[in-house]
């Protein structure tokens, strides 16, 4: 009766690894090395890879990036991000068919549709804590899910968005290969606006507030308005990456909508390492490229590996494949220097 | 008397499901004075803390500060308006240094906290205030490390330092002494008998003798209401008082 009314029970916490940012931590020259590296995956990716998967990857790793804004550094899980990677894939693939603006422009419509919608959704969802604001989230999706479903005029039903055009002033970019790097800036830069949002006095009041809540509150920080916030900017970053999605397959179906979407990306996010931001993009990586392999191979229960390897990282590394390296590195970086 | 009051309440009351936790309470806490909350476990000090800070809602009842009406305002309003309050238990962020913990105290009067555009090392504009606040509560050595690597004693002197870095108005302080040695308890007597100067201090405090250094009015709560109220010779000499903490033994024995 005497404890503090809005601090949520440790149970419903995310385990968050220890360590504000790994990278953030390490010294300059392993930060460099590292973005180094990362930028020369990204130029030769679609070499090394089939270019369309290379795209899904990008899209994907947008995608998985908000969500770990929200579950690693403010402590939010969302179980409805589908709800905003799929409504900006929608609003995308319409302006580019009806307006037949260039494709980015149609990109940032429908991110900023996307942030839009997760206005009202955040301001409801962010009241709750742990499973009943992951509850909420997948209520506000399912919502959105079913009025796609209904609103055929708009979204064609279950025939969904055809023939999204990939226009930028009329450059071909009908091979995936140029596609590709036609969308990595706007990628790099959805990631670099994430990284800055962590690395940001706003992103370290959101640690604060995933960790002690009733303590940023006496601190005199209004807790709710920095978690939709933070809301908000998820839902703008995830829909940036629904849009390249719908560019990139040139087609809308319902399944950007649907509940599944909005767990695989928890998936990634916890496969790559919760908190470590990097992480989901590695995790994007591994996702899409063993959903291709399987898929070609001509599996059929791709959800059966795909699930069984989730549950070995949850049970085996839970700090996920990011998480577990940085740990690691600064385990070894440790005992050198003692 | 209310005129004068930096913060009182008046007939502040709050049920929990049937249970009158505190009830009816009248508090005057007068301007630059060090006030102290005593009373038996369960007289309803902590709750009335968390009514004051605006972590409860009151069932009843009305709490100013300088005489604004400041009832049922969130705990963020309520810090904003100058008062800053302490845990009982301590309540920090365990991944964050020492440092960190009292630089977003003291960005938080700013609206630096909002920018998500910006550099974290803007908030280095807060270093040296930080570094300050650190070497008055004895941490300056300790500036770097994460709260949840701290001792105990520690851990309590930083709570008093993010408290501090509000530059509170009024400053309420749950239990500072609580589990504290002998030494750590002399080195927190010393500190806030350093920062009560030009601020008002109201704290929940089981050590009686903590309280007789400290305390010019001791308000003594018993299940739920006003039992004493007076200077402490006073207080501690009356034949209520000494009931009430002779019963409350009685009963734990």
């Amino acid at each position: 009766m005497t404890s503090i009314v809005d601090t949520p029970a440790d149970a419903a916490r995310p385990a968050v690894p220890s360590g504000l940012v790994t990278v953030a931590r390490a010294p300059g020259w392993v930060r460099y090395a590292l973005l180094a590296v990362g930028l020369a995956v990204a130029l030769w990716l679609p070499n090394g890879l089939y270019a369309a998967v290379a795209v899904d990857i990008l899209c994907w790793a947008l995608f998985a990036v908000a969500v770990d804004l929200l579950l690693g550094f403010t402590g939010l899980m969302s179980f409805g991000h589908a709800a905003f990677w799929g409504t900006s894939a929608y609003v995308t693939g319409l302006v580019a068919i009806h307006a037949g603006l260039p494709f980015p422009v149609a990109v940032l419509a429908g991110a900023l549709a996307a942030a839009v919608l997760a206005v009202p959704i955040g301001y409801l969802a962010v009241k709750r804590t742990g499973i009943y604001f992951a509850m909420v989230t997948l209520a506000f999706a399912q919502m959105v899910y079913y009025v796609a479903n209904e609103w055929r005029s708009v979204t064609r039903g279950e025939n969904g968005l055809q023939g999204v055009p990939r226009e930028l002033f009329g450059l071909d970019l009908t091979d995936d290969y140029y596609f590709y790097y036609a969308i990595l800036p706007i990628v790099l830069l959805g990631l670099a606006a994430a990284w800055r949002i962590v690395q940001s006095p706003f992103g370290r009041v959101l640690v604060g507030i995933r960790d002690n809540p009733a303590r940023a509150r006496a601190l005199g920080y209004p807790v709710h308005r920095y978690k939709l916030t933070a809301f908000v900017l998820s839902g703008f970053i995830a829909g940036l990456g629904g849009g390249l999605f719908a560019v990139g397959h040139r087609f809308v179906s319902l399944d950007v909508l649907h509940w599944t979407t909005s767990g695989k990306a928890v998936i990634v996010v916890v496969l790559g390492g919760i908190g470590t931001l990097w992480g989901g993009v590695l995790g994007a990586g591994v996702v899409v490229l063993l959903e291709d392999w399987l898929s070609f191979s001509g599996f059929e229960a791709i959800g059966l590996v795909t699930g069984g390897i989730f549950v070995l990282v949850v049970l085996l590394f839970r700090r996920g494949i990011w998480g577990s390296a940085a740990a690691l590195a600064l385990r070894r970086m440790a005992a050198r220097r003692r | 008397m209310a005129g004068q009051a930096i913060l009182s309440a008046r007939g502040l009351t709050r049920d929990f499901r049937g249970f009158r936790a505190v009830d009816g309470v009248d508090l005057d806490i007068a301007p630059d004075s060090v006030h102290a909350l005593v009373g038996p476990n369960g007289a309803g000090k902590t709750t009335l803390f968390n009514l004051l800070t605006g972590f409860l809602r009151p069932s009843g009842g009305r709490i100013e500060l300088a005489g604004r009406d400041v009832t049922g305002l969130p705990p963020e309003r309520v810090a904003r308006l100058g008062v800053a309050r302490s845990f009982q238990i301590t309540s920090l962020f365990p991944q964050l240094s020492a440092r960190e913990h009292v630089e977003l105290a003291l960005q938080s009067s700013s609206g630096l906290g909002w920018k998500f555009w910006r550099s974290a090392t803007l908030m280095r504009r807060y270093t040296d205030r930080a570094g300050e606040l650190l070497d008055m509560v004895g941490l300056a050595e300790l500036a770097e490390a994460p709260a949840e690597a701290l001792a105990y004693g520690r851990k309590r002197a930083l709570e008093l330092a993010i408290a501090l870095a509000l530059d509170p108005k009024v400053l309420l302080l749950d239990e500072p002494t609580a589990g504290m040695g002998l030494e750590d308890v002399d080195r927190t007597v010393e500190l806030i008998a350093r920062v009560r100067e030009g601020r008002t201090v109201v704290m929940v405090e089981h050590n009686m003798s903590v309280v007789g250094r400290l305390a010019d009015t001791v308000t003594v709560l018993q299940a739920g209401k006003v039992l004493v109220e007076g200077p402490y010779e006073q207080v501690r000499a009356d034949e209520r008082v000494i009931t009430a903490y002779l019963g409350a033994a009685d009963v734990a024995h």
